[in-house]
């Protein structure tokens, strides 16, 4: 293609885009005072944006179909071939969990609380990888998991004084247990399906909870929520915000743990199988209902412990932290991390949670950046940034 | 039991059941092509809200009549409304054509998400005030304690949107290519049919109905805001679900019965759960009826 057809298009786009965004980005009219305000600029700036972007698209989507022309064993990238190498494995380790022990004693009280909330959306991340990564079940509403353990704790300590080591496995269960009785009506639905009555799941619990005065005392919240105790030993402020540090830590490697074991396990390919073909891997005798119920009874498992853990964290609660937006947080973790795979969804999560904390000024355009990387991730890189190497088992004659 | 306040009931019903009507349309009919959710949709409706009601304050300083002022909006709002919803399929639906059905939905909540947040930025956060624009007829005069004058747009505007629009799928040569695309779309395109122009007709034809719905419940309940897309866009597809999804006939059928359920609930019963219910409802539907009230049920070939 020419580079003046190039031109052309990028012309046509540019203007359309300024016809587009007219009404919405040039006018603002108040209707208070009856008057409109006129926003050239900001149509100009669609006009240059979308012009370069255009070009930007055009170029990348003739990339990709290259890319997709050509064998696709082309190799594994930088950080996965690093992933899988055996003899970098026990340094790695040992040098992530030095800089873990030592984080908050290095850095200030601040940046300890804001890292152990990243650390929390660790943790969702990785319960909903199981879900979505490993089982290929799209669910909007994970963020009610995360309500359900967070109102557990908060609720059975204020009613009957249950510590956070009691409070934690409870959470865990009862968010399963609400996984199982959301997945139960909904195994036979197809994925867009499920999407949407897990979306309303996640929209039923939030205004239950807002709703239900006697219950949860509505949109005011609970206060007071006790930290987690070690042996009823005092503790002071920083004391505590260490402690709890390291309980999310342990709670990160513990839920690394599981789900690298039962990646590989025979519940874990039986996922990966109903993933890939349904009706097939149910011909190689794997029960549909009992596999699905168990990817979202072990997801939600994870997001009621860390509703637990941020329950205590945080020490007061109300519906307006488990709204639809920290759902498609989550979910942009994983899908920008890379669905399936541990260190990508990490990494997926750290990048979403810190960026915006430490980039105040962006926090408007937060949302939008997320929609965006949602569309663009799916269209140029649906593997993630770190992309699932899934196990492959060579046939020697 | 008053019967005047039942008649009210009734039609309030009726009323929001063709609101989620002219929503759910735009779902099913998408649906039907392309067997995908279009979650951008409520989005699609909220920006010819959003458009209605910029271009008809607009027009209004610049003292143009009221009449001239529904009719201009409105079309300007069913412009807009269809170049995003063909934008919209161009940018996140159409290179993902042969992906995996899970990597399309996520770029459709991402591309609802975007949506939602540009409006957001480049208006504001808060409720606008929204003009009525429908003016109070003099004839209607002696039943207007029972249905408004817009309440009777509503409903008009509805009926005739259905008749156009069967008319466009039953006896055009687009509406002929739609329905062969929604049955085979392979088989469609060999034999002449450009899929892709169909498909994006079909967005364009839906994000019609929804821009009409958005003006039309704007001008009624009077505010909007950027989130308004989506519960509305939730209840449409309840609607579309009920009635079966994929069928015109259905979605209608669906979004009535969604409206008189939901209006009698909330005034016999309790308004505290009123969005609670719709969710519920559709719950239900999906346990003991996944197909619908007139959609077939599918059979999964290998």
């Amino acid at each position: 293609m020419t580079a003046k057809q190039e031109l052309k298009k990028s012309i046509i786009a540019s203007v359309w885009f300024m016809f587009l965004t007219f009404p919405i980005m040039v006018i603002k009219v108040n209707t208070v005072t009856h008057t409109i305000d006129w926003r050239w600029h900001n149509m100009a700036l669609v006009g240059i944006g979308s012009f370069f972007l255009s070009m930007l698209w055009r170029y990348l989507l003739k990339k990709k179909e290259e890319g997709g022309k050509k064998e696709k064993k082309a190799g594994l990238s930088f950080i996965q071939r690093l992933l899988q190498e055996k003899q970098f494995a026990l340094p790695g380790i040992v040098i992530i969990s030095i800089i873990t022990i030592l984080f908050p004693h290095i850095f200030s009280m601040y940046q300890t609380n804001i890292m152990t909330s990243a650390l929390i959306f660790v943790v969702l991340g990785l319960g909903l990888n199981i879900v979505i990564g490993l089982a290929g079940l799209l669910v909007l509403g994970y963020a009610a998991f995360f309500a359900v353990g967070a109102y557990s704790y908060a609720l059975l300590n204020l009613h009957y004084g249950v510590g956070f080591w009691v409070a934690l496995p409870i959470g865990g269960i009862l968010a399963a247990f609400f996984g199982i009785l959301l997945g139960y009506p909904v195994l036979r639905l197809r994925g867009d399906y499920l999407a949407i009555v897990t979306l309303g799941f996640g929209e039923i619990i939030r205004l239950v909870l807002e709703n239900w005065n006697e219950f949860s005392f509505g949109p005011s919240g609970i206060k007071n929520i006790p930290k987690p105790g070690f042996l009823g030993i005092e503790m002071s402020m920083q004391t505590t915000t260490i402690y709890v540090f390291y309980i999310v830590v342990l709670l990160v490697v513990f839920t690394i743990f599981v789900i690298n074991r039962l990646k590989n396990s025979r519940i874990g390919r039986a996922w990966t199988a109903l993933k890939d073909d349904e009706i097939a891997s149910q011909a190689m005798g794997i029960d549909k209902a009992k596999t699905k119920l168990r990817a979202f009874a072990l997801g939600a498992t994870w997001a009621g412990m860390a509703g637990v853990v941020f329950a205590s964290k945080t020490t007061f609660i109300n519906p307006a932290s488990f709204t639809l937006w920290e759902s498609v947080i989550i979910l942009c973790t994983v899908v920008l991390g890379g669905m399936g795979s541990i260190a990508g969804v990490i990494a997926g999560a750290l990048l979403l949670i810190l960026l915006p904390e430490y980039m105040r000024d962006f926090g408007e355009f937060r949302m939008i950046t997320f929609g965006a990387v949602l569309i663009l991730m799916m269209i140029f890189r649906p593997g993630g940034m770190i992309e699932d190497v899934r196990k492959t088992y060579k046939f020697e004659k | 039991m008053d019967f005047e306040y039942f008649t009210q009931l009734f039609f309030g019903g009726l009323t929001r059941g063709s609101i989620y009507a002219l929503i759910a349309l735009g779902y099913t009919m998408v649906y039907g092509i392309i067997e995908l959710i279009n979650f951008a949709h409520g989005e699609i409706y909220m920006i010819g809200a959003f458009t209605g009601l910029i271009i008809s304050t607009v027009l209004t300083m610049m003292g143009m009549p009221a009449i001239a002022v529904m009719v201009l909006a409105g079309m300007a709002a069913i412009i807009y409304s269809c170049a995003y919803g063909y934008t919209m399929e161009k940018i996140a639906y159409k290179p993902l054509r042969n992906a995996p059905r899970l990597s399309v939905l996520i770029s459709a909540i991402g591309m609802s998400l975007f949506l939602q947040n540009y409006v957001l930025l480049a208006q504001t956060s808060d409720f606008l005030p929204f003009p009525s624009l429908v003016p109070e007829f003099e004839f209607w005069e002696p039943y207007s304690h029972i249905l408004t004058s817009p309440e009777l747009m509503i409903l008009s505007t509805t009926v005739v949107v259905m008749i156009l629009l069967t008319i466009l799928i039953k006896f055009t040569k687009i509406g002929k290519a739609m329905r062969a695309t929604s049955q085979d779309k392979m088989m469609a395109a060999l034999l002449g049919i450009n899929v892709d122009q169909v498909i994006s007709a079909t967005f364009v034809v839906g994000s019609a109905t929804a821009a009409i719905g958005g003006v039309l419940i704007a001008s009624h309940i009077g505010q909007i805001n950027f989130y308004m897309g989506f519960i509305a866009g939730i209840k449409a597809f309840v609607a579309a679900v009920l009635g079966g999804i994929g069928s015109i006939p259905g979605a209608v059928l669906g979004a009535l019965v969604l409206g008189w359920t939901e209006s009698f609930f909330t005034g016999y019963i309790s308004s505290d759960y009123e969005d609670v219910f719709a969710f519920i409802f559709l719950v239900v539907i999906l346990i003991f009826r996944p197909s619908g009230i007139l959609g077939r049920s599918q059979i999964q070939k290998v």
